[in-house]
C-alpha cells in the first residue's frame, strides 16, 4: 500500500444559459453554423466596447450564494493577457484581484472508507491503491457515506475563447477557427484542495451539477462543453523524514465525470512512481500540464507555454465595475428556492425517507420532488409514494423516455391507487397491474379496478378457502409444521388460481394462523 | 526602475514581436524613457488615497440578455488574412 494521499483541487468553468454572450448581444445558441454569432465586440474590433449581460452577472451572483460564498461589494473586471488565435482581443475579460465572490463551500456526500481518517497513509492508500473499475456512483445508496464540506476558493465572471480545430487527416495546414463561442459567459468556480480521491472528486461534480440545475444557471452539458474541468492534483507522501508534497499536475480536458475520475485514479500512481524515480519536491519544477486520453485512459503532457504565468493583468478600462448592495442580495437570496440539501433534509424528515431514498428523488430534479410531494400529501404515506415512485414511475419514465411532466398519471389518480391498496382492497402486485392498465387506457384507478374484477375477499372466505386447501394437502401442513415455510409459496399460489383477488400477504397470515391449529399427523 | 534588454526581449515575445539585436539596441532605452516619464506618477504622495478601478465615478452598466442580430460570415470573416468562407484560417495550433 502506497503510502501517501491524494490531494486534488477543481477549476469548474461553468457556461451559464443566458441568451446573450457576457459583453455582446450575439446569442449563445449551441450547434450554430461557424462564425456566424459574432460582432465587432466579441471579435475584438478596435473601438468597440462591451457592456455587462445583467442576467450573467445575477445568475452568478445566485450561484455564489447557493455555494455560500462571502460576496464582494465591489467589484471589477480585468484583462488577462496571451496571444492565441482563439482569443481575437489579445486579452480575456477574467476578474483578478477583486472577484465577485469568495470563501464558500459545497457539502457531499462521500464514500466512508475513501479519503476518511487521520493517517495520511491509511487514507492515501484507501484512495488509491486500486483503481478498480467498480466505482459505485455516489448515488448508489448512502449507508457508507458521509457528509464533508468542500471548501470554494471563490468564484468569479469571465468570458470564454473561440475553439480551434485541426484536422490532420485533411492534410490541411492550417487550424480552424470558430468565434461563436468567444464571448460566452463562464462562470469558474475553484475549490480549495479538499479532495482526497477519484469517488470524492465526483461526487463533488455530481453535487455542484446538480445545484447549478436545481438553481437553472446552466444546462451542465458535458459533452457540448457547458461544464469543464481542470483538476490541480498532486501528493502528500508520508517519509521517514516527514511529509513531502510533490510537484501540482493540472489535468486537462476532461470531459465527462467518468473521465474525470478516471483520470485521477491514473495520476495518483504515475505521481508517485515519478516521485521514487527522480525524488522532485513541490517547488523544484514549474506546474505541469497533462491532458487526459480518454480513448487510451491515460495523461500525457503538453508542452508548456513559457511565458504563460505572466499574464499582466490590468483591470479593464473598457467596463465600469460593479457595487452589490444588501439589498440586492437578500433580494436574489429570496429567489435560490429549495437547494438539493435542504430539499433531502425536508424529504427525510416529512415523508420518514431514507437518506438514500431522498438522494434517489431529488437527483431526479425539482419537477420530480413536486411530484412525489404530491402523491406523498394525497396518499398520506411517503414511503409507500416512494416506493411507486421509484418500482413503478421511474422506471415506465426510463423505458418510454418520458419527462415526469410527461408521465401520463398524475399525482392524485396515482394516489387514488395507492390508497387502494393501502387499504388493503388489493394487493401490491394486482396493484401493478391496474397501474399498467391505466397507463394504457387512461382511465382512474376506480374504473380499472372494477373493469379488471377486482374486487376484496371477505375473510370468511379466506378462511375457508384455506381450510380447504390445507385439506386438500396434509403433506404441505406437515411440511408448514416442520419449518419449511417455502411450502406456503405452492398454497398461496393454488389460492391466486381460485381466486385472484386474494391478497397474499393476508392469506399468508390466515394460512400461519390455521397450521398452527392442525393436528400434527 | 531600470529596465534590461531581457526585460525588453521578454516583453517582445509576450506581444509576439520579433525584434533584431539592432532593434533590442534601439528600443531598450527608449522603453527605458518611457518608463521613466510615467514614473514621475511616483512624486505625488498617494497616502490614504483609495485604488481606483476606474477614471469614471461610474459604476453598474448592464444590457439586457435580448439577442441581437449578428454580423453575416462574410462581413465578420472579410478582414482575415486566411478564411475559408466558414472558418478564420490560422498556422496549426497543435496539442491545445
Ligand atoms: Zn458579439
Amino acid at each position: 500500500m502506497p503510502p501517501y494521499t491524494l490531494i486534488i483541487g477543481l477549476e469548474t468553468h461553468v457556461q451559464l444559459s443566458t441568451a446573450t454572450k457576457l459583453f455582446c448581444r450575439c446569442s449563445t445558441k449551441f450547434g450554430a453554423l461557424p462564425n456566424t454569432q459574432t460582432c465587432p465586440v466579441c471579435i475584438g474590433m478596435p473601438g468597440t466596447l462591451p457592456v455587462m449581460n445583467r442576467e450573467a452577472f445575477e445568475l452568478s451572483l445566485r450561484t455564489a450564494l447557493a455555494l455560500n460564498c462571502s460576496i464582494h461589494q465591489f467589484t471589477k473586471w480585468d484583462r488577462k493577457q496571451y496571444y492565441y488565435p482563439d482569443l481575437p482581443k489579445g486579452y480575456q475579460i477574467s476578474q483578478y484581484d477583486l472577484p465577485f465572490s469568495y470563501e464558500g463551500w459545497l457539502e457531499i456526500q462521500a464514500p466512508l472508507s475513501l479519503g476518511q481518517g487521520n493517517g495520511a497513509g491509511a487514507e492515501g492508500s484507501a484512495g488509491t491503491a486500486t483503481p478498480s473499475p467498480q466505482h459505485a456512483p455516489p448515488q448508489r445508496g448512502r449507508g457508507s457515506l458521509v457528509s464533508k464540506r468542500i471548501r470554494i476558493i471563490r468564484a468569479h465572471l469571465e468570458e470564454d475563447a473561440g475553439k480551434s480545430t485541426h484536422d490532420e487527416t485533411a492534410g490541411v495546414a492550417d487550424s480552424r477557427i470558430d468565434l461563436n463561442r468567444a464571448g460566452t459567459p463562464l462562470l469558474e468556480i475553484v475549490s480549495h484542495p479538499d479532495l482526497r480521491s477519484a469517488a470524492e472528486t465526483r461526487a463533488y461534480l455530481a453535487e455542484l451539477k446538480l445545484l447549478l440545475t436545481y438553481l437553472g444557471v446552466s444546462d451542465c452539458n458535458m459533452q457540448e462543453g457547458s461544464l469543464r474541468v481542470d483538476a490541480n492534483i498532486n501528493l502528500h507522501i508520508d517519509t521517514p523524514q516527514g511529509k513531502i508534497a510533490t510537484p501540482i499536475v493540472e489535468v486537462k480536458n476532461m470531459n465527462s465525470f467518468r473521465a474525470v475520475e478516471r483520470a485521477m485514479e491514473y495520476e495518483a500512481p504515475r505521481q508517485y512512481e515519478v516521485w521514487q524515480e527522480t525524488g522532485q519536491k513541490l517547488g523544484d519544477v514549474p506546474k505541469q500540464t497533462r491532458g487526459w486520453d480518454d480513448v487510451h485512459e491515460r495523461t500525457y503532457g503538453q508542452r508548456r507555454k513559457e511565458e504563460s504565468s505572466d499574464y499582466r493583468y490590468l483591470p479593464d478600462p473598457d467596463l465600469v465595475p460593479v457595487t452589490i448592495s444588501a439589498e440586492k442580495l437578500e433580494q436574489l437570496r429570496a429567489t435560490l428556492g429549495e437547494l438539493p440539501a435542504q430539499l433531502r433534509t425536508r424529504l427525510e424528515s416529512t415523508y420518514g425517507l431514507t437518506a438514500y431514498d431522498s438522494e434517489v428523488l431529488v437527483n431526479q430534479g425539482r419537477e420530480l420532488v413536486d411530484y412525489f410531494v404530491q402523491l406523498a400529501e394525497l396518499c398520506g404515506n411517503g414511503k409507500q409514494a416512494s416506493n411507486w415512485m421509484q418500482q413503478d414511475v421511474m422506471r415506465v419514465m426510463g423505458e418510454q423516455h418520458l419527462s415526469i411532466a410527461e408521465y401520463p398519471i398524475g399525482p392524485a389518480a396515482l394516489a387514488e391507487l395507492l390508497k387502494a391498496v393501502k387499504a388493503g382492497e388489493l394487493d401490491t402486485t394486482r396493484g401493478r397491474e391496474v397501474l399498467a392498465r391505466m397507463l394504457v387506457t387512461r382511465n382512474s384507478a376506480a374504473v380499472v379496478i372494477q373493469d379488471l374484477g377486482i374486487e376484496k375477499v371477505d375473510e370468511s372466505d379466506m378462511y375457508a378457502l384455506c381450510q380447504e386447501l390445507l385439506n386438500a394437502n396434509p403433506k404441505i401442513v406437515d411440511d408448514l409444521k416442520s419449518g419449511k415455510q417455502q411450502a406456503a409459496g405452492s398454497l398461496i399460489g393454488q389460492a391466486k388460481k381460485r381466486n385472484p383477488n386474494i391478497n397474499p400477504a393476508r392469506f399468508r397470515e390466515i394460512l400461519a394462523e390455521l397450521v398452527a391449529r392442525e393436528p400434527t399427523s | 526602475m531600470t529596465l534590461s534588454r531581457a526585460d525588453v526581449e521578454k516583453v517582445a515575445l509576450l506581444a509576439r514581436l520579433e525584434l533584431s539585436s539592432a532593434e533590442l539596441n534601439l528600443l531598450t532605452p527608449q522603453l527605458q524613457q518611457i518608463v521613466e516619464y510615467v514614473e514621475s506618477l511616483n512624486e505625488l504622495n498617494t497616502e490614504g488615497v483609495e485604488p481606483m478601478a476606474h477614471a469614471l465615478d461610474v459604476a453598474n452598466v448592464f444590457a439586457e440578455d435580448v439577442v441581437r442580430p449578428s454580423l453575416p460570415r462574410e462581413q465578420a470573416l472579410a478582414n482575415a488574412p486566411h478564411q475559408d468562407g466558414e472558418f478564420y484560417l490560422v498556422p496549426a495550433v497543435l496539442g491545445e
